[in-house]
This record gives C-alpha cells, structure tokens and sequence, in this order.
C-alpha cells in the first residue's frame, strides 16, 4: 500500500512538472509577449519599457526556471491587467468554481446512481432503454446550449430562477444541472454494468438463498460493491467539471476561475492563464490520487 | 424498417437495432448537406440584407416562403447557413480525428506493442494529456495565436488523442500475444511488417469506433469554442457561432439559438448512435 501511494505520488509530481512546462510553452507561442502586452498603439521605446518591466528582456530558460521557482512555493506571479498577485485573484474566484463543480457532481450522483440501480435491476426492459437513451442524449447535448435553454424556461418564460450573477444559492441551481448533464451519461452507464456483474455474483446467489429482502440484496450487498468504481470516477468527473466548467461560467457570468481564464486570454494576461491550467491540472492529478485512494479503501483486494 | 425478426427475447444490437440505422441515416444526410452544400443552398449563405432580419421560420405566424428557417440578425438565409455550418462542423470532426488518430494510434500502439519503458512512457504521456484542461487551453492556444481553421484543427488533434491511444494500447496489448502475431515473428517479419500487416488490421474494428466517438466529440468541442468566439472566424456560419452571435435575440425569438442547437444535438446523437452501432456489430465490448 505504501509503496504504492509513493508510486503514484512520484507519477503525479512528474506529471505536475510536466504541465507546467507547457503550460509555460504556450504562453509563448505568440511569439513577443511584450507588444501583446503593450498593444496595438505601442511606441518601441514602450514595447523596449514593457518588456524590462516585466523581465522578458532575459532569456527564455531564465524566466522559465524563475516561474518554476516562484510557482512552487506558491508565487504565480503577478497579473498584467489586475496588478495584483495571481494566486490572490485565483483563490478569490476558486470559491465560485468548486461550488458550481459540487453542485454538478452531488446533482449527477443524485441523477445516475438511481437510474443506474433502476436500469440494471430491469435490464432489457423498456425502462432500461429509457435509460440509456437519456445517457445517450446527455452525452450530444452541447452544454453551452442547454444552458441558453434553460435561461430561457426557467428564467424568463417562468421566472423561476435568476439568469445570470452569483447573488445566492438559487443562482447555481441552472448552472450547476447544465454541469451535471455531462457527468450523468458515464455515471449511469457505470452504474448499470456495476450493478449487472455484482447481480450475477455467487454472493448475491448466497444473500437471496438466505432469504434475505430484496431491498437488502440491492442496496447492502449488491450497490456496495458497485459503488467502489462510481465513488472512483466520480472524484475524476469532479476534475473533469473544473475545468469544463469555464463554458458554463462564461454563459451563466458566474465569476469563477474558468471565468478568470477566459476574461485573461481575450487581455492577453498570460501570468493568469498559465496559472489556471497549472491550478487545474494539479487539481485533477489531486482528484485521480484521491479517486485511486478511495478504490483502496474501498476495496480490500486492491490493498495488496 | 427491417423484415428480420429478433429469435431471442434480447435487446436488438448492432444492424439489427433501429438506433444504429438512424444514426447512419443522420450521419449519411450530414455528409450530403456537407459534400454537395454550395450545390443545394437556396441562398447565399454570407449575403447580408438588412430588410428582411430575423424573418421567422415555417412554423410560425407570418413566415416569408422563400426562407424556410427564417433569416438572422443580418438577414442572412438560416437554412443556408445551417447546411454551410454542417460543411464545417463535418469538416472539422473528421480532419481533427485524423490528427488525433494519427498521434494516438501511434502511441498507444507503441506502447501496447513493446510494452516496458516504451509503455511507461506512453501511460505518462496519457495521464498528463487528461490532466490538461482541454477547452481551457484550446481557447488559450486560438486566443493568442489568433482564429483560423487550420489552427483550430491542429490543436484540437494535439488535445484528442487520449481515448484512442487507449484503447489502440489495451488491444495492441492483447493482439501482441496471439498465435499469428508470434508465427509472423518465426517468418522473419520485420517489426514494421508485423505491425502494419498483422497488429493493426486486427485493431482496426476498436479504432473505427473510436473515431466514430471522436468526430461526434470534436463538433462539440468546435462548437463550444467558437460559441465562445475563439473557434471557426465570422463569417462563416459555425453552429457554435450562430448561437453566440443570436444569443442576443434568443429572448424574444428562442427559435435563433433552437435551429443550430437542435442541429448540432441531433448531428452529435446521430453520430454517437452510430458509434455505438458500430461497437455492437463489431462485437467490441470493450468500453472506454
């Protein structure tokens, strides 16, 4: 177990690492960051004056192992267009963005292990057809879309809900079932073929010679063992959702992270943008680490 | 519909479910409206005319004939432009999944191939591909380069790859050890030969497949970012782009963000109907 945790601990590092050197790549793609940043009415002599400004006057290798050295111990380094740190704009967005995502994955856990259970249980049955339709439709459903949707249902033609803002709890309910959409397809499908394979177990066989309720069958013996790949992906989609969660950001203006990056890179401030992928990524490296914890602790034969 | 009757009390998978049969159809109709959509547009899908804007579609109270599905905000033929916006989103499905597929196939059949510190390497190169933020970077990538198809489909390819060097990983994997592979090897085939003639061809099913899935993910993505202005470039007509750029109206008359939206859902189900078709008459259970 041990050995293992110190395992995957080195392979997330690596991958961390990893992320940050692209990250750090595709800032400068465009070629001269300091005329981005000075913009279109720039002189030379204010290019020649950003660029000192900001250290892009050293060589590359020199920013890059100073970004790295700041990055790890918590510096990101500061925004060109808030001049203020980014770690400080990051950490004052990333209550908004960790809301809307658990608001998504607690709505998708809700939605598809029920179904899951319900399709399974009456595998081949119209109901379970049912099912996998709606996995099927949640799956083409552009997410930006069903989010212009139901602003249009719920928020204009019956009120019900605020459109736009991060005022209260109601102002999540929308983005956060446009978020849940894309989880359920996987979730449920997951589910299903769990509950399938835990129904067809020697096991259950022994629970239902017991005698034992069929509720007690479902929900004790059969869903325990189901669960353990769900709880899994779950933490997965969890990573998944942050960082798709900037579309929905966006169309909802809830002021998260995502919304952050997508307001930098139309500014160009790549200290931000950077940033976010980094965070983001070390989020879901996190996330898998927890996901592969929990499949242990869950599963006693894979704590060998 | 088709004569052939189920013998078993089972579900109807592959040719013989209705699903797969209307996915084909869609996707055959996307790739005509795609092919031939200089040919059947009724109108000029880029003229502008500020007289007749937002002209309401066939279903509603006081439609103009000649446009069916109404005009936009620049008075520009919806119709045409739907049919113009499925040359482009098929256009940018199949080229981002030749890009991915190249590069995944490549890696995950390396690594299930050789296995060892190859495979080592390709399961980093996996697990650090999905811990990237995709549309967060694509948007990054086109933002600060600029929007251009040719750039849209490049990065798009170079972020997609991971679900197909999976599963060209897992089944490389198993085909590396079966007995026409090992008797290729005794024939004194090179590395090359084996893999080209003997690993893929028997990969190939799970690889169509996957493709399948791919296009269908790629629309998507495609749309999602050029809903948020930094995908396909205006003019053209982008489903993604129709909706942002009707966002404005969608209040008053939905039907602006309704038509593209149910084209590109019914576009993605078609194609994932079909996928998953495909999967079934394949017998390639295996799920991703």
């Amino acid at each position: 177990m041990f050995r293992f945790l110190v395992r995957r601990l080195i392979v997330a590092l690596l991958v961390a690492a990893t992320v940050m050197t692209l990250a750090f790549i595709l800032t400068r793609l465009s070629g001269d960051l300091a005329i981005s940043i000075a913009g279109p009415n720039a002189t030379a002599a204010d290019i020649e004056a950003v660029r000192k400004a900001y250290g892009l006057d050293r060589p590359v290798l020199e920013q890059f192992l100073d970004w790295v050295g700041r990055a790890v111990t918590g510096d990101l380094g500061n925004s060109y267009f808030f001049q203020t740190r980014v770690s400080t704009l990051i950490a004052e967005r990333m209550p908004v963005t960790l809301t809307l995502g658990l608001t998504g994955l607690s709505l998708a856990l809700l939605i598809s292990i029920p179904m899951g259970i319900l399709a399974a249980v009456r595998e081949n049955t119209n109901f379970d057809r049912a099912v996998q339709m709606v996995a099927l439709i949640g799956q083409a459903m552009p997410s930006f879309w069903l989010g212009l949707l139901l602003m249009i249902v719920f928020g204009l033609s019956l009120g019900w809900l605020p459109i736009s803002g991060t005022g209260s709890w109601e102002h999540f309910v929308m983005p956060g079932i446009v978020l849940a959409f894309s989880a359920v397809p996987a979730l449920t499908r997951l589910t299903r073929a769990g509950m399938i394979q835990a129904m067809a177990s020697d096991y259950i066989r022994t629970a239902r010679a017991k005698g034992l309720s069929r509720a007690s069958i479902l929900l004790k013996h059969a869903l325990r063992n189901a669960a353990i790949p769900v709880v899994a992906i779950a933490a997965v989609q969890l990573g998944f959702m942050l960082g798709g969660s900037i579309v929905i950001e966006q169309v909802f203006a809830l002021h998260g992270v995502g919304f952050l990056a997508w307001e930098s890179i139309a500014k160009n401030d790549f200290p931000v943008v950077q940033a976010v992928v980094l965070v983001l990524a070390v989020i879901y490296v996190a996330l898998t680490m927890v996901s592969d914890l929990l499949n242990a602790v869950l599963d006693p034969r894979l704590r060998a | 519909m088709s004569t052939a009757v189920a013998v078993n009390a089972g579900p109807r998978r592959g040719w013989k479910s209705a699903g797969t049969w209307i996915g084909a159809v869609i996707v055959g109709l996307a790739l005509f409206c795609a092919i031939f959509a200089p040919l059947i547009v009724p109108h000029d899908p880029f003229t502008q005319d500020l007289n007749r804007r937002l002209l309401v579609p066939f279903w509603m109270e006081g439609h103009n004939p000649d446009f069916i599905l109404g005009t936009d905000q620049l008075g520009r033929d919806y119709l045409s432009r739907l049919i113009w916006g499925c040359r482009i989103s098929m256009l940018i499905g199949v080229t981002v999944t030749i890009v991915s597929g190249v590069i995944g196939i490549t890696i995950g059949v390396l690594g299930g191939f050789f296995g060892g510190r190859i495979d080592d390497a390709v399961l980093f190169a996996i697990t650090t591909r999905l811990s990237i933020p995709v549309v967060l970077v694509a948007l990054a990538v086109v933002g600060l380069l600029g929007t251009s198809m040719t750039l849209l489909v490049l990065t798009l390819g170079l972020l997609l790859w991971d679900r197909f060097a999976v599963v060209a990983r897992s089944t490389s994997m198993q085909v590396r050890n079966l007995d026409f592979v090992a008797a290729a090897w005794c024939a004194g085939c090179s590395r090359f030969r084996v893999l080209s003639r003997e690993v893929l061809p028997n990969i190939a099913s799970h690889l169509v497949v996957v493709a399948t899935l791919e296009v269908a993910l790629a629309i998507l993505l495609e749309a999602t970012l050029s809903f948020l202005g930094l995908g396909v470039p205006p003019p053209l007509p982008s489903w993604g782009l129709m909706i942002a750029e009707a966002k404005d109206y969608m209040f008053f008359s939905p039907w602006v963000i309704v038509i593209p939206g149910v084209a590109l859902f019914v576009l993605v189900l078609g194609i994932n109907l079909l996928g998953d078709g495909l999967r079934d008459a394949f017998g390639t259970r295996s799920r991703t």
